[in-house]
């Protein structure tokens, strides 16, 4: 095996074993900080010697068992007596209170301790991307644009809390389950759309690397927790969004509409993957369950990627589950987003009238602009319509829809 | 595991006796569950009197050691296992004393 190919090894049991490492450490010798030490040795180690020894036929346990030796050499220079140890242990429980299929596993415990309510989002963020995705510190750094210490800062600050606060290593309860698994969800959609609508004039427009680790984090979550609607349905709104992320900008970095994508350029293996979920739920529903908003999301981009062309888009299918979605969750960016389906059906006036009514509570938001610019282009207002293009541009903060929006400025006539 | 539940006001009106009610229920809960340490209201901040004996003389000034808009009005000291029950048991006294109210860990 060449070095190229060992390294490449590591990756691999680096994004496979990372979390579960991390989470069985934790649960062996309660604290976060020693786990996330250990497993990190452990990986430097291998990189230091399987060059050389060759990768080991079990690489997971050999990892696992350099890592715990690791943390006890650890424990022992720290002269940690076992009692005064145990002592500052973090709480684990065996389960939650009701089975959870036939799944207990240690990752989901470190999944619902790094999402813990307690802690900011900011800092649910980085401690899931460090503990369960490995990702490192300055990794995380660069993808949400502070400095290194200040994420390192962040990160055992968020440690010392955990320890200190008593935050437990287990699986929520049933009663408080729903609401943890949507703060855990919130987590994973926070970073696929901060690597799908990267912010920043000097970040690229896309950054897949953070779209990717956020559908690796969602698949592990419904691997974990497979009977869980809203887990399924993020899982499909990441897939079926992702699937069209190379369509989405052009060549010269300007963001591409849906309506002028090319739909060949799509992903079939994601859409297929995203579908497959989809009717999943769409079954689920059909026999009584109640969906949750990622799930009417991951319905209407199922729409859109099972229609041939943009005239193909069946527009009154996704302005009823819009509406279904204004029910279960009347913001007004919901609404905005509705209106911007209804104007397929009913015309742009009357999307243009829906739009007007959220000035008040999204005149600070750059979608709104961007929404209303376009109604006005199709109605021929194009005084109005160039106003609109600037204040968005003005808002925008993504570099393709930047260029985008600029283009479709400068092309409205007089 | 010990936590302070802080009870958080800004105004300087005790707790009516419907809350009163309400706390008293919500204590006898935390006390038949094992939960309870020991909990009180306090005078308001205007009362308080700062000392300072670190140079060797006890220096006495007026007033509480930070002006603030808000202040600690009462506290709870309880017993939980971790954040989780004591997170759950801090939402059941906010409700009784109809006020925000702040968790912090004993060291």
């Amino acid at each position: 095996m060449s070095a190229i190919d060992v390294h490449e090894a590591i990756g691999l049991v680096h994004r496979e074993e990372w979390a579960r490492i991390v989470a069985s450490l934790t649960k062996r010798f309660g604290d976060l900080d020693v786990a996330e030490e250990a497993a990190a040795e452990a990986f430097a180690a291998a990189v230091e010697r399987w060059p050389a020894d060759g990768v080991p036929p079990n690489p997971g346990a050999w990892l696992t068992t350099s890592a715990n030796r690791k943390a006890i050499d650890r424990l022992r220079r720290e002269h940690k007596r076992d009692d005064k140890h145990r002592e500052a242990q973090m709480v684990y429980g065996d389960g939650p209170s009701e089975p959870l299929g036939a799944i207990d596993d240690d990752r989901l415990r470190l999944i619902f301790t790094c999402c813990h309510p307690a802690l900011a989002m900011e800092t649910r963020v980085a401690l899931t991307l460090r503990m369960v995705g490995g990702l490192s510190v300055p990794e995380i750094a660069r993808a949400f644009l502070v400095q290194e210490t200040t994420m390192g800062q962040r990160i055992s600050r968020a440690k010392s809390k955990i320890k200190a606060a008593r935050i437990p290593y287990r699986v929520p309860s049933a009663e408080d389950l729903p609401a943890r698994v949507s703060g855990v969800l919130a987590v994973l959609f926070l970073v696929f759309n901060e690597g799908y609508l990267a912010t920043g004039p000097g970040t690229d427009p896309v950054r897949p690397d953070l779209t990717a680790e956020a559908i690796r984090l969602a698949r592990l979550l419904r691997a974990l927790l497979p009977d869980d609607g809203e887990v399924a349905g993020l899982l499909a709104l990441m897939l079926l969004t992702e699937a069209r992320r190379t369509a989405r900008v052009s060549a010269g970095g300007e963001l591409v509409a849906l309506d002028e994508q090319d739909r060949g350029a799509w992903d079939p293996a994601l859409i297929a993957e995203g579908h497959r979920l989809v009717r999943e739920r769409l079954a689920a529903a059909a026999a009584g369950a109640v969906p949750g908003r990622y799930q009417i999301l991951a319905a209407i981009n199922a729409v859109h990627t099972s229609a041939r062309d943009i005239r193909d888009t069946d527009w009154s299918q996704v302005v009823a589950l819009y509406d279904q979605l204004v029910r279960l969750d009347p913001s007004p960016i919901i609404v905005l987003n509705r209106a911007v389906a209804a104007a397929e059906l009913d015309g742009p006036a009357v999307a243009l009238a829906a739009v007007d009514g959220l000035e008040d509570t999204l005149s600070g938001y750059h979608a709104y602009h961007a929404t209303r610019a376009d109604l006005l282009r199709r109605l021929g207002r194009s005084d109005e319509a160039r106003a609109a293009y600037d204040a968005a541009i003005g808002l925008a903060g993504n570099s393709a829809e930047i260029a985008y929006l600029t283009r479709r400025r400068d092309q409205l006539g007089s | 595991m010990r936590y302070l539940v802080s009870v958080i006001d800004d105004t300087s009106n005790s707790a009516t006796p419907d809350e009163m009610t309400a706390i008293h229920a919500f204590n006898d809960g935390l006390k038949a569950d094992g939960h309870w340490v020991f909990a009180g209201g306090l005078a308001a901040p205007g009362t308080a009197t700062v000392v300072d004996n670190r140079g060797g003389e006890a220096l006495i000034t007026d007033g509480p050691f930070v002006e603030t808009k808000e202040y600690m009005a009462g506290f709870w000291v309880m017993e939980a296992p971790d954040l989780d029950v004591a997170l759950r048991l801090a939402a059941a006294g906010s409700k009784a004393c109809n006020r925000r109210v702040e968790v912090r860990p004993f060291l």
